[in-house]
């Protein structure tokens, strides 16, 4: 069963009229996880946010998004909004921009919960921390009284992964979401994707340039250059024994770096 | 060499009732020698870019002094010439209203006031083809660059007056994987050529290890351990540790 | 020039900027171009309706309302033009050392702008005028006391921005003198913003001299300014209102065009608008425009 099914999406940018992404056809099934991989410009984000409908207004799309059995593409923007966050959550890449600076994280998620649940307060603040202290959060309560800028990426990060935990949305959208950050948090981000997936059965859409976090989490890879979708299929056999020219260059490139790396740790051990 | 002597820095934090002062460097001491390549890693947060400022004069520290063979590194004419710096931020290295040839020359006019004409144009030139550009960028202007192009240029501005020291401040952390291999190649080559010594800050030691002689890891603004390439894999300390088996590999 | 390629495009702005310069030349070459002597009282020309060796008609002292009008140009907009310039250096100066070295000499400079500032600009005006007594050179001097320290603040600003670029902390880093940084990166940055905001405040300060003018405290009879003018139409203003509609036309035109040339500046030195191959790329230009602000006209 698809829980995504991508049909000839267009985008393009009605200034230039310059197509940004070019007839792509995909599908995502129901609790796995497709990471999306390609360079910057190379339309991974564009793609995304075109199924969620938040593209710039002067990006304009066509093509038929099916969702759960529903063309996204014909649903009014109220119908819309109410898919967005409760069925389609996103996970984005700088944590800093993705809270509003000027007030405190817990009023951002409290406004969040509220358009699509209707607990009081209390409920509210029960799961949120339960939500945080399962993503390894601790204090939750000071978090939320704290703003965005006195938080680290890392804590950001893993309090929209909290808040996705929270909406149980059936599809997940992160865009990139471990690239700002340093190797510990990177790390453990990804750790709690990988478990917030176990836990809740969602799938996933995973952005990334970066081969080397796919294979840990994603299941299908879809490589994209230039707008068009080059190589797609299981991640074992694109990463192992990719057709494309272009990914069998991304592929050698990452394993250079990782190959140089793991000679010097098994030199003379 | 470029020595760091028991340097102390600290930052004043807080409003008009509540001032606290955070302590960013602790007696930091290390010394980065000619020909190597030094690779300071460490997480955000723990003091490595503020090194990495005082290093290249953009700030004093509080005790201690960071000395270029002997100098001060504060004086400004100390560091012309000398060292030079790569920046994370390649969009705004370069000044948006140069062009790529204006932003490579900077560095050399302020040397020499009387290069100009012929020789400068056919230098530039070579330093293009040194990063692996064609002289059709010298008349580009930084936004119609991309990210690995960006960097290209920022490195080719860096070598033009063929410093000692090249300071590498998280220089290709945010370029897509495949452009940071081509980087880091051409950084390598780049290092034999001019026979620069690096200082590479970063938090990726994937990364580093591809062209570092040495580490030192960083954690709150003191050294944990330095250790050099070949030692990597018998390193002692817990947070050199905890920080290795946390790579992502392929 | 670039900007002047990129404001060519700007059919509004080039109108604008014609205006501008036209009026500038009328009212630098004023004895070769003006008709009559604008002190030339004539009663049996009193109120005369327009006629071809008058072209504009006459005032109420017979003089002739077109000359008036031209040699009104040098108070009204080329004096404020030249006090306009001195608070901008001034102002500038202040801002740039403020901005780019921080620190104690921010910390001074800035006190002493909050200072200046504290007192109300009209208040200043007239009490300057109060003890140097009325007339134009007195209130230009007020002008430039009080409005060098709003530049000095909006342009710290502007420069504090620029300042922690990556771009300046290489020049720093690599041994370039600050004031080469300053000429080299800084200023060009923020020509644009001084540029705006200058044509922002040249509305302002001639609006307030024509006002104070046409108060009796500016430019005294029987010189010629278009505030004035105002003032001397009013006591006819019902039964000849044309005399109040030349100076009148006169002060919204040339305000329209220094308001419109501001908008226009700022899009035109955009540098995102630069292209290698010199081709405009029209989708930015349109994002830019979008993102034009009004600066608050002090």
């Amino acid at each position: 069963m698809n829980i995504v099914e991508v049909e000839h999406l267009k985008v393009w940018d009605t200034h230039t009229n310059q197509a940004i992404v070019h007839d792509s056809s995909f599908t995502v099934r129901q609790g796995s996880c497709m990471a999306i991989v390609g360079e910057s410009g190379s339309g991974k984000s564009v793609t995304c946010r075109a199924l969620m409908r938040l593209n710039k207004p002067n990006m304009r799309q066509s093509g038929k998004m099916l969702f759960q059995g529903t063309d996204l593409n014909q649903l009014s923007e109220k119908e819309m909004r109410r898919r967005r966050g409760k069925q389609l959550c996103m996970i984005l890449q700088q944590g800093m921009s993705a809270f509003d600076p000027s007030c405190m994280i817990g009023v951002h998620i409290r406004e969040t919960l509220q358009t699509h649940y209707h607990w009081n307060t209390r409920e509210l603040e029960r799961r949120m921390r339960l939500a945080m202290e399962s993503v390894m959060l601790r204090n939750p309560m000071d978090i939320l009284n704290k703003y965005p800028h006195q938080l680290s990426g890392g804590m950001l990060q893993r309090i929209m992964i909290a808040l996705a935990l929270v909406l149980e949305p059936d599809l997940i959208i992160a865009d990139e979401p471990t690239t700002a950050l340093d190797t510990i948090s990177q790390y453990e981000v990804l750790e709690q994707l990988i478990q917030l997936r176990e836990r809740m059965g969602c799938s996933m859409i995973f952005i990334s340039h970066d081969l080397g976090v796919v294979r840990k989490i994603a299941d299908d890879v879809m490589v994209m250059k230039d707008g068009k979708i080059v190589e797609q299929g299981n991640m074992q056999s694109v990463l192992q024994e990719p057709t494309h020219a272009y990914t069998r260059y991304l592929v050698s490139t990452r394993l250079e770096l990782s190959n140089h790396f793991k000679a010097l740790m098994q030199e003379g051990s | 060499m470029l020595t760091v002597e028991q340097v102390e820095k600290s930052y004043v934090q807080g409003g008009l009732f509540s001032k606290h002062r955070q302590q960013v460097l602790k007696k930091v001491t290390l010394e980065c020698r000619h020909g190597e390549c030094l690779g300071i890693i460490g997480e955000s947060g723990s003091g490595k870019s503020t090194l990495g400022r005082l290093m290249l004069g953009l700030e004093s520290p509080d005790r201690g002094a960071i000395r270029l063979e002997g100098k001060d590194v504060k004086d400004r004419r100390v560091r012309m010439g000398r060292i030079s710096a790569v920046f994370q931020n390649y969009t705004s290295s370069i000044n948006p209203f140069l062009t790529v040839q204006d932003a490579i020359m900077e560095p050399m006019k302020a040397l020499q006031k009387s290069a100009q004409g012929q020789q400068v144009h056919a230098k530039v030139d070579m330093l293009l083809t040194q990063v692996g550009l064609d002289s059709s960028y010298r008349t580009k202007y930084p936004h119609e660059l991309s990210g690995g192009e960006a960097q290209r240029v920022c490195i080719a501005r860096a070598v033009s007056t063929e410093p000692q020291y090249l300071v590498l401040d998280e220089a290709v952390s945010s370029l897509d994987v495949s452009v940071q291999i081509q980087v880091l190649q051409l950084l390598r080559s780049l290092k034999s050529l001019y026979k620069m010594s690096y200082v590479f800050i970063t938090h990726d030691i994937q990364a580093a290890a591809y062209i570092c002689d040495r580490f030192v890891f960083f954690r709150e603004g003191q050294i944990e351990e330095t250790v050099s390439v070949d030692r990597l894999k018998h390193v002692q300390s817990d947070y050199a540790q905890q920080l290795l088996s946390h790579l992502i590999s392929l | 020039m670039r900007l002047f390629k990129n404001l060519s495009r700007d059919k509004l702005a080039v109108t604008s900027l014609a205006v501008i310069v036209v009026t500038l030349v009328l009212g630098i070459c004023a004895p070769l171009v003006a008709p009559h002597d604008p002190g030339a009282v004539n009663m049996k020309l009193r109120y005369a309706s327009p006629s071809w060796p008058y072209l504009l008609g006459n005032d109420h002292l017979g003089r002739c309302v077109l000359s008036r009008l031209i040699y009104g140009i040098r108070p009204s907009v080329l004096w404020v033009l030249a006090a306009l310039g001195f608070s901008v250096l001034i102002g500038a100066a202040a801002g740039f050392a403020a901005g780019y070295f921080k620190g104690k000499v921010d910390a001074w400079l800035m006190r002493i702008c909050d200072i200046m500032l504290s007192f109300p600009g009209y208040v200043m005006t007239l009490a300057v005028v109060g003890i140097l007594g009325a007339g134009l050179e007195n209130i230009l001097i007020a002008f430039v006391c009080m409005k060098w320290a709003w530049f000095a603040r909006v342009i710290r600003t502007s420069v504090m921005q620029f300042a922690d670029m990556d771009y300046v902390k290489f020049a720093k880093a690599s041994g370039i003198p600050s004031c080469t940084i300053i000429t080299r990166h800084i200023i060009p940055a923020t020509f644009a913003d001084i540029a705006v905001i200058s044509s922002g405040a040249m509305c302002s300060m001639m609006l307030q001299v024509s006002g104070l003018s046409f108060l009796g405290l500016g430019i005294q009879a029987p010189h010629a300014e278009w505030g004035m003018m105002l003032n001397e139409a009013r006591e006819v203003m019902f039964s000849r209102p044309e005399l109040m509609l030349a100076p009148g036309l006169a002060i919204v035109v040339m305000v329209s065009a220094f308001n419109f040339l501001s908008d226009a500046l700022q899009v035109a030195l955009d540098p995102k608008l630069m292209t290698s191959t010199g081709k405009p790329d029209k989708s930015l230009e349109r994002e830019v425009r979008k993102a034009t602000y009004e600066y608050s006209r002090g």
